[in-house]
């Protein structure tokens, strides 16, 4: 995601493969060993491994610790500079000392997603039992299978109480499932910007970025690690497409408009003419230089299949009866991707089970996007519902 | 883990609480789980939440007032006393708390009858139509009357559905309610329990009063 205005031309450096994972800095666990991990599938995964980011410091009582669930195309680096992109850590906004989720007062841990590709296993990794990159082989990844792994890895940490877990879109999916699955596990929840179930719209969506991928001759079926090739053209456009979903109508207005691309009149040609098309065609063909195009159709394949109330008899209130978990929900106004309408129906199932719950919109304009941005109301709202979680947590 | 769950947080420099709330705030027991429909800038809330152990959930209609609400640390969600309170289950908290909120529902009956079945006990303080200055507004005046706990002109005011305690007193009547306890506010705030519902009409300004059901 990341919605900064930057227009520049391609990058003339063009790995044919992704950094690799091995060489990137944080920690990392490996599960799976002894007894492999039941997917929803049924299919097993293991050995695996987990790569994860923390910032702050655990206290004694372990009682501290906040895990932050990354989107769709985020990754564990929260809070510091990307070791590949050299860009501020994706929620800066938000984590570090003296922000809202405060490292001075906090244990903050992201836990790079299952099926993901910045350390934890996922497509383009090798699968130990055929010495070959998995590619299709991987298992179909849901998001309980991301918490599941989540969990092993804060089982591993010797946490048994997580103070919050937060965080947007897919990450906000995440912090429903970890509520649901764990309510005994989790303190406060905070999904931002999301929704219990993933809509005919997003579905959609995504299919047409699936459909870019595998259209790619570089493609190979999925197998072009294996034959050196990048489906860099095809990854490059489910970017372009789903980038459109994470503005605004108005953000595109105020930031483009009609305005020419280092030009004063059009070239009746197919360039970028426009700089909206340029902007996009840099989101794209930078995208692809971190992020792994098989990893880009499980994701999105997770988001497709979560339906949160579908796993508990088709009611969404029966997956929070009696939960004890502290809620707070966000919602943007100028979100269409999760509009407001999908956490109020969050809320009304938890009002239905008498939990409790706090439910802020904030007034953006920037898309779905905004949950990434400085927006001083969010800041606030989520500073004030941890602060409050706290003091009847008795943290100190 | 030695983190208790349920340490109350630490007790703020209490800002004077306006005299309605303190009255209703009055009739709260302690510790107990109370919701507070239409709670504003979160003033009676939090105080109950501080003050008093309360367990307090809130709905407001205004978003900005909500966000106030949630930044201050306290649970409260954007929405709609005439459309959201049919969600909760009945009996999920000890007191369901409607304050100067009644008159300005779509649907004051439905509102009252949702309070008392969320709620084992309701607590609704509204303006008092009944009141003697109100009366002789329009006797004397011919108009609209405004005062101080009826501020706004016809035009503008948000109060669709006012009435008198004598009204008040026939809708608890007809859901079957009863009302534990009646105290009128006259206009300088002093807090009376008038023995007859006729006098209160007359001299309270404000009315609060504790229902249950049966």
């Amino acid at each position: 995601m990341g919605a900064g205005f930057r227009i520049m031309s391609a990058p003339q450096h063009r790995p044919e493969t992704l950094v690799h994972s091995a060489s990137l800095p944080g920690h990392r666990v490996e599960f799976g060993r002894e007894a492999p991990l039941v997917l929803d599938s049924r299919a097993e995964l293991g050995p695996f491994t987990m790569a994860y980011q923390t910032y702050g410091r655990l206290d004694e009582d372990r009682a501290n610790a906040v895990l932050v669930c990354h989107a769709l195309t985020g990754d564990q680096f929260v809070a510091e500079t990307h070791p590949v992109t050299g860009k501020p850590g994706w929620w800066e906004t938000m984590v570090g000392p003296g922000k809202p989720i405060d490292t001075d007062r906090f244990f903050v841990i992201c836990v790079n997603v299952l099926g993901a590709c910045m350390g934890t296993t996922g497509p383009r990794d090798v699968n130990p039992a055929t010495g070959r990159p998995y590619g299709l082989s991987f298992p179909v990844i849901t998001v309980a299978d991301m918490v599941r792994a989540q969990k092993l890895l804060i089982d591993h940490l010797g946490i048994e109480k997580l103070f919050c877990v937060t965080g947007g879109s897919m990450g906000g999916m995440q912090v429903l499932q970890w509520a649901a699955s764990h309510p005994d596990r989790v303190f406060a929840a905070v999904p931002i910007a999301t929704g219990a179930r993933h809509s005919a719209q997003n579905i959609a969506f995504h299919e047409v970025g699936r459909q870019a991928i595998m259209a790619d001759p570089d493609w190979c079926h999925g197998d072009y690690v294996a034959q050196g090739r990048n489906p860099r053209r095809g990854l490059a456009v489910a970017r372009m497409a789903a980038h459109i979903t994470y503005l605004s109508e108005a953000a595109l207005h105020q930031k483009f408009g009609r305005n020419l691309q280092d030009r004063t009149r059009v070239t009746y040609g197919f360039e970028a003419d426009f700089q909206v098309e340029s902007y996009l065609r840099y989101q794209g063909s930078s995208f692809v230089d971190r992020f792994d195009a098989n990893s880009y159709l499980y994701l999105t394949r997770a988001m497709d299949y979560f339906d949160l109330a579908a796993e508990h008899g088709g009611v969404l209130a029966n997956a929070f009866r009696g939960t004890p978990v502290r809620f707070c929900l966000v919602s943007f106004t100028g979100d269409w991707l999760f509009p407001t309408s999908e956490s109020r129906e969050i809320v009304h199932s938890l009002n239905a089970v008498a939990a409790n719950v706090s439910f802020v919109e904030i007034e953006s304009d920037k898309g779905h996007d905004a949950f990434l941005l400085e927006e001083p109301e969010f800041a606030k709202t989520l500073s004030g519902f941890l602060k409050g979680s706290a003091a009847h947590r008795g943290l100190r | 883990m030695s983190a208790a769950v349920d340490v109350r947080p630490p007790p703020r420099a209490a800002q004077p609480l306006r005299r309605d709330l303190a009255l209703i705030a009055e009739m709260i027991p302690s510790a107990s789980r109370v919701l507070d429909v239409g709670c504003g800038d979160g003033a009676l809330l939090e105080h109950l939440v501080h003050e008093r152990g309360v367990d307090g959930r809130g709905i407001e209609l205004s978003q900005a007032g909500v966000n106030a609400c949630v930044a201050r640390g306290l649970s409260v969600i954007q929405g709609d006393a005439d459309t959201d309170l049919k969600d909760y289950p009945s009996d999920a908290f000890d007191v369901a708390v409607l304050s100067q909120t009644l008159q300005a529902t779509r649907a004051p009956r439905k509102v009252l009858g949702q309070l008392v079945r969320i709620g084992r006990r309701a607590i609704v303080s509204f303006p008092n139509f009944g009141h003697w200055r109100v009366r002789w507004r329009l006797l004397h005046d011919g108009r609209m009357p405004t005062t101080a706990s009826l501020p706004d002109a016809w035009y503008d005011t948000p109060n669709i559905h006012l009435c008198t305690i004598l009204d008040f007193e026939d809708l608890a009547a007809e859901l079957g309610l009863t009302i534990e306890r009646a105290l009128v506010l006259d206009s300088y705030g002093t807090a009376k329990a008038l023995g007859s519902m006729r006098l209160a009409n007359w001299f309270g300004e404000q009315c609060i009063m504790l229902l249950r059901r049966g």
